[in-house]
């Protein structure tokens, strides 16, 4: 059940690179588990036997940035920390998608105090708010796949974080895939 | 003897000049006496050999927001010996906001004390490390004083540019 | 070295080289080597930051940084009720949110003058003694990760899945319980639920065995952790070590024995101690204290009294829900308690139970209100924690993961 079953007796296939990419990227996700509170625990949950990240292609959580593409953002983010999420994600190299996982992330939660962050798409992009306090494992689970989603119907010409270009920040060139 | 009436004694004895007022509620023995003589009173109730009061479990203080001496230090304190909790209080007055550290007495109150001063603003004389315990170092305000707002203060603690 | 100062507050490096203050920071520069490790580290276990000073690959001098987990429990605890704040004890400790709840419910009852019945009293010892076993799992699950040896963590949380389980059935929550209440616990313990803690109990120990035979025999784990992290008996109690890290220390100091609580003094149980104070007398003692937490368990279980959860008060015990829906009276407590709180009479006391950490206290001023004047969360990591530099000096950069796995410090409530 993979791409070997359609070179069976062909050899080759016709495709896009687009689709080729998007299909590769969506299946290797490595997510950069930022976790901050509870809701790490049940991040941690998700790698265990039971619920099995690897399933999805996701096991290989890594703690440094520079080698992730899904920033997983698990627990209450305060002001303190707050400048240390963004730093963390600035330093993932694009594309990049982040998953505010628990009630905190989202918009504060529980936590309606003087030292939380209410929400934190309020300096961060989110692609997904995931409801719950914690989260059940499957339920994270669900949240990368609707990621996987996301990323096979993304092209590979759009692969790279908006602000990013309006900044005039250059982008290395990539003559084949830009172009198609 | 008893250490309910046994500490109460020790300690008139000791402290001739000091005034203490006993409060024994639900089984807890409480001192309340001048922050002044904290330190003096902390290092003999740790180093009696009667007492040994050598753990120090927890140092707070409550803002009673509208009275004359605005806060209250409370130490609980804990001797292992006996099994025994003690608390001692000491009142602090807002314009006068400082206290004697008691790190010199346990260690342990070293990090307690920060957190005080942290969260009431309240000084602690002779600390050695007096900085805020959790909030960053350039915010202004005391979250634990009743007059801060549950919400904080809009603006007063920056968020990263998105 | 100069982005460090830049992002670093100069109160911390002033503190950090207040150790030996012959040397400024530039000099620092050229002898020696500030590393700062944290706040995202996965070894620091959540969000603790650690300023190191380095002279080569020793730390000479070691400041720890908290508050990046600061949520304002306390401010938040003084602005809700009683009742509503028991959810958010379970985020304090969120390794074993039910021992949390306990301690929640037994030190208000403590100030309202409440006793919830026999059969809710050994409910709680249960969750709280599972809750135990679930926390020290996870506790040397991770500290062999961080030193090495990932298999134990798999299997380690393997093991805690099962207790999640008995939550599931328990309460309907697998990971933020919110199970006791004031006078009581949530609901009756189902049987399926003590079938499956006693079905849990049973197949517990070969389990805890295999583990330890894992690492036990494991040479890289025991010469990377024996005598790593010394602290002396008297050291530890000055610092306000406690639970399972001061008894590796020597200290035969545990509230179930010292000042009991729900039915400890009716428990046969020991309290494991070890003298030598480093990180593997700290693992030992942990996995010895599973055993004794299943040994309370199973007699827990076979004691387990009929009759009612839920003390019998009905102007501060809140009603069940199915006669809310049916008897007007109820209805209206339901209404009060909700709305206006249990309001205990004016006073100040302090409680405390011997959590996975140590010691978990609360301390409350009440003024007659439905919210508590003031409560100070006592926390037990956050006094662990206080004792890092102490322990970290004089030893390699390694051998801080493994110092910081083995106090198995819960930012949630060291931050509160
Ligand atoms: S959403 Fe709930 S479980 Fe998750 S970090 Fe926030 S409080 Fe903890």
């Amino acid at each position: 059940m993979g791409l070997e079953a359609y070179l069976k007796d062909t050899g080759f296939i016709t495709t896009q690179v687009n689709a080729i990419i998007a299909w590769a990227r969506k299946s290797s996700v490595w997510p950069m588990p930022m976790g901050i509170s509870c809701c790490a625990i049940e991040m941690m949950a998700v790698g265990d036997p039971k619920y099995d990240i690897a399933r999805f292609g996701s096991e290989v959580m890594r703690f440094t940035p520079r080698q992730c593409d899904l920033m997983i953002v698990a627990g209450t983010v305060t002001y303190k920390m707050a400048p240390v999420v963004r730093k963390i994600y600035d330093q993932m190299p694009d594309p990049k998608w982040v998953i505010a996982m628990g009630a905190c992330t989202s918009t504060g939660g529980m936590y309606r105090s003087y030292s939380v962050v209410q929400g934190i798409d309020q300096f961060l992009p989110v692609d997904i708010y995931l409801a719950g306090c914690p989260p059940r494992p499957d339920n994270l689970l669900h949240a990368l796949m609707k990621i996987q989603e996301k990323i096979g119907k993304t092209k590979a010409s759009q692969f790279h974080n908006v602000p990013l270009k309006e900044e005039g920040v250059k982008l290395p060139e990539l003559n084949v895939i830009q172009k198609n | 003897m008893d250490l309910k009436t046994l500490i109460p004694q020790k300690l008139k004895e000791k402290f001739p000049a000091v005034e203490f007022e006993i409060t024994d509620y639900k089984d807890e023995l409480t001192f309340k006496f001048d922050k002044k003589f904290v330190v003096e009173i902390c290092a003999f109730l740790k180093s009696d050999p009667e007492l040994e009061f050598k753990s120090c479990t927890d140092i707070t203080a409550i803002d009673w927001a509208t009275r004359k001496n605005r806060f209250t230090m409370v130490y609980n304190i804990f001797s292992m010996k006996h099994n025994f909790r003690l608390r001692l209080k000491a009142d602090v007055d807002e314009a006068d906001c400082k206290v004697d550290s008691v790190s010199s007495v346990w260690r342990a109150a070293n990090w307690q004390e920060r957190e005080t001063y942290d969260m009431y603003g309240i000084k602690f004389n002779n600390h050695p490390d007096l900085r805020r315990m959790y909030m960053p170092e350039e915010f202004e305000y005391y979250p634990l004083r009743k007059d801060f707002p549950l919400m904080g203060i809009p603006g007063s603690l920056p968020l990263p540019k998105k | 070295m100069e982005q460090l100062e830049k992002e670093t507050d100069p109160k911390i490096l002033q503190a950090l080289l207040a150790s030996r203050n012959d040397y400024t920071i530039e000099d620092a520069l050229e002898n020696e080597m500030i590393l700062n490790m944290g706040p995202q580290h996965p070894a620091t276990h959540g969000v603790l930051r650690l300023l190191l000073r380095l002279d080569g690959e020793r730390i000479i001098g070691c400041v720890p940084e908290l508050g990046y987990l600061h949520r304002g429990y306390e401010k938040m605890a003084e602005n809700m009720s009683y009742y509503e704040f028991i959810p958010h004890t379970d985020r304090l400790d969120y390794i074993s949110p039910m021992a949390n709840n306990v301690a929640w419910v037994l030190a208000v009852e403590k100030l309202a003058g409440i006793e919830a019945p026999k059969r809710a009293q050994y409910i709680r010892m249960m969750i709280a003694e599972l809750a135990r076993i679930a926390s020290h799992l996870v506790a040397v699950g991770a500290f062999a990760m961080d030193v090495g040896a990932l298999t134990v963590f798999l299997w380690t949380l393997r093991e805690r899945e099962k207790i999640l389980d008995i939550w599931d059935i328990l309460c309907g929550a697998r990971f933020t319980n919110s199970y006791t209440r004031i006078g009581g616990v949530a609901n009756d313990a189902q049987p399926e639920a003590l079938a499956k803690a006693k079905w849990f109990i049973d197949q517990f120990e070969p389990y805890l065995a295999e583990v330890e035979q894992l690492l036990n025999t494991n040479r890289i784990f025991i010469e990377r952790v024996d005598g790593v992290g010394v602290i002396s008996k008297e050291d530890a109690i000055d610092l306000g070590f406690c639970g399972p890290n001061l008894r590796a220390c020597g200290v035969e100091f545990d509230l179930r024995r010292n000042a009991p609580y729900l039915c400890y003094n009716e428990m046969d149980f020991k309290i494991p101690t070890y003298t030598e104070g480093d990180c593997l007398a700290r693992y030992f003692l942990r996995l010895d204290e599973c055993r004794e937490s299943a040994k309370i368990v199973r007699q827990v279980l076979e004691k387990m009294p009929q009759g009612p959860v839920h003390a019998d008060m009905p102007k501060q015990v809140l009603p069940q829900k199915d006669e809310v829906y049916t008897k007007m009276e109820e209805l209206i407590h339901d209404f009060m308690i909700v709305n206006f709180g249990i309001n205990p009479p004016v006073g100040e006391i302090y409680h405390a139970i011997e959590g996975s950490k140590g010691e978990l206290g609360f301390y409350f001023v009440s003024k007659g209100e439905g919210h508590p004047w003031k409560c100070k969360i006592r926390s037990p990591s956050f006094n662990n924690i206080q004792s890092l530099p102490k322990l970290v000096i004089g030893h390699l950069i390694s051998d801080v993961v493994a110092i910081i796995g083995s106090i198995d410090p819960i930012m949630g409530e060291a931050d509160k």
